[in-house]
């Protein structure tokens, strides 16, 4: 615990503090509030979403993944979701994100790593699809605010064949 | 042959009017489990179908399971550095020998009894092996290979059926295309980073439709071309001219373009810089050098969407994507997609392609999922056919010239799928 203990003083932060976070950002994503969402981010920023199954090591450089966004793409994917055109989620679809198993793993206020789990169910047209995983965050500081620098959101399923698409923000 | 089945042979799955006016498929061939059936004897059976690539198994010993058209195979290398396909059941009582879906080894061993077998489907052990008095019985406790596996420049085909004709005379015009993407590289093309694999409640066959449907392009992805412009690209940027739809012979077509978008073997766009201009432009010479300039240009500029029956897939775009799919049910299909690239690509340039596969394609780009949901849309809407029972193939139909556009690649499709259900074989 001690180490733990030391983790925390470093940061200033508790884990309360890192959940009340990721509870906001997921009740952003469970309104569609995509926008608000994107504030989330520091310029810069990347979200990914790794192929299903990857381990933590994993690089969109090498290996062919779902979602690998830089700040560009991520502020388009977000343009993008708030369109009519953008078919597969017109209607939109019912969301809900359950965040749990939060743990503050390493670092100061400048960087700092964060996982949680997640199950997110999507819902469209009468049927419930379900995506399982893990969250790996890559944090920071700005002005007393959390920033999110990196998000990777790992799919612990062996392929998607009953979800079929990774539409949402997961 | 079931009463259900000669049933549906009275009504036509095609109609095709003798002036060119029309071209129209049946709906129940999306719907109606008697037509899968008839399609996984018919075609799935007897057609040359995609397993992978030789660099997804380069070494001895690699191997990887497959579902190909319904059967679980195992594609293996062997010691002797030859490919191999067998079916993934013990020759016991019929388990998966092989749980993981790749990795290297020197046998296969069943979980169940142990059954051991070397990367030639040979069985070499087994436990109380003293108990079978099965000497001078070829073969019958060794792994059965599939009846043909065979590859056109490291993309490997199998074919359930022992009589068919030979790959590449069943690839007929295809070569040409095939050859025109692998050409990209002097020493070679890899799958880079893995399989995609995902589903969606549509028949198999709108996916034929859809990938190589220029018609859909503009109404479909709005989005993806809003995403282009945002980016810097500017639509009509295409470097070529060339527009038109082509009937590659045995049910093979192509559609072959101009777009916007860049392309990593050698058309840049803004958004690469002027590194980008400088490393296409070195990559264009190198092409001009192997093939001279007509072709290089064709190379490097020239899109297309070619589909190689029934269901293999080659778009070469702003990637490259190999794309397979067969089906669960007729509503339902489980698609693999692969990227494609030279394998002496630079690090930058590979690292463009991904991003520009993902910007387009698979479960996660601006355009992908928008497809699929067309396509489940379609399959919805035929819960309707009773009362709307044609779907409408016609655009190009009377044209002199058939362009990317039009519908004359899927006519094609549709004639072949038609003459081999209705029992002719090639």
């Amino acid at each position: 615990m001690t180490i733990q203990a030391n983790k925390q003083a470093s940061l200033s932060l508790t884990r309360s503090d890192i959940e009340d976070f990721l509870f906001y950002e997921a009740s952003l994503l469970d309104s569609w509030q995509l926008e608000d969402w994107l504030i989330l981010f520091v310029e810069g920023a990347q979200y990914w979403v790794p192929p299903a199954g990857a381990d933590d090591l994993v690089d969109p450089a090498s290996t062919l993944f779902y979602v690998a966004d830089d700040y560009f793409r991520l502020t388009e994917r977000v343009k993008r979701l708030g369109k009519k055109t953008a078919h597969v989620e017109w209607p939109k679809s019912k969301c809900r994100h359950m965040v749990s198993n939060v743990r503050i793993l390493d670092g100061t206020e400048d960087e700092f790593h964060v996982t949680s789990n997640f199950v997110t169910y999507r819902s469209k047209g009468g049927v419930t699809e379900t995506y399982l995983g893990h969250h790996n965050y890559t944090l920071c500081l700005v002005d007393s605010e959390i920033k999110i620098t990196k998000k990777v959101s790992f799919l612990d399923v062996d392929n998607i064949n009953d979800q079929g698409k990774v539409s949402i923000i997961i | 042959m079931s009463a259900s089945e000669a049933e549906i042979i009275v009504e036509p799955y095609i109609r095709e009017s003798q002036n060119k006016s029309y071209f129209q498929v049946n709906r129940r061939v999306f719907v109606d489990d008697n037509i899968l059936a008839r399609e996984e004897r018919k075609i799935f059976d007897k057609c040359w179908l995609y397993i992978g690539h030789e660099s997804e198994i380069p070494k001895p010993g690699d191997f990887l399971t497959r579902d190909v058209g319904g059967r679980e195979l195992i594609f293996a290398r062997g010691v002797d550095g030859l490919a191999r396909a067998f079916f993934n059941s013990c020759p016991h009582r019929g388990a998966l020998v092989c749980r993981e879906k790749q990795g290297n080894d020197k046998m296969f061993r069943c979980m169940y009894h142990a059954w051991s077998f070397d990367l030639g489907g040979k069985l070499i052990s087994r436990p109380e092996d003293e108990r079978y008095h099965s000497e001078g019985i070829d073969g019958i406790h060794d792994l059965v290979q599939v009846s043909q596996l065979e590859d056109y420049r490291g993309l490997y085909f199998i074919n359930y059926d022992a009589n068919a004709i030979d790959l590449k005379t069943y690839l007929s015009g295809a070569i040409e295309y095939i050859d025109l993407t692998i050409d990209q590289s002097e020493v070679g093309m890899e799958i880079v980073g893995g399989t995609q694999e995902y589903g969606f409640e549509a028949n198999w066959k709108l996916l034929v439709e859809n990938s190589f449907d220029g018609y859909h392009g503009m109404p479909t992805h709005a989005t993806y071309f809003d995403y282009l412009i945002a980016g810097g690209g500017q639509l009509g940027d295409n470097g070529t001219t060339v527009n038109e739809a082509r009937d590659l012979g045995n049910g093979h077509a192509v559609i072959e373009y101009g777009a916007p978008w860049g392309r990593p073997v050698a058309k840049p766009v803004a958004a690469w810089g002027v590194q980008g201009e400088a490393d296409t432009a070195s990559l264009r010479a190198g092409l001009e050098k192997r093939f001279g300039k007509e072709r290089a240009d064709r190379i490097a500029y020239h899109n297309f969407n070619m589909l190689i029956f029934p269901n293999l897939v080659i778009n070469n775009i702003m990637a490259i994507t190999l794309r397979t799919f067969f089906p669960q049910s007729a509503n339902k299909q489980h698609v693999k997609a692969w990227a494609l690239a030279p394998s002496d690509e630079s690090e930058v340039m590979r690292e463009r392609r991904l991003y520009n596969f993902l910007e387009f394609l698979g479960p996660g780009g601006f355009a992908t999922p928008d497809d699929c949901e067309a396509l489940k849309m379609c399959q919805q809407g035929y819960r309707n056919l009773t009362y709307t029972a044609w779907n409408d193939i016609s655009k190009g139909l009377g044209e002199n010239e058939q362009i990317n556009t039009d519908e004359e690649q899927m006519r094609v499709f549709w004639r072949e799928w038609d003459r081999r259900m209705q029992g002719d074989s090639l």
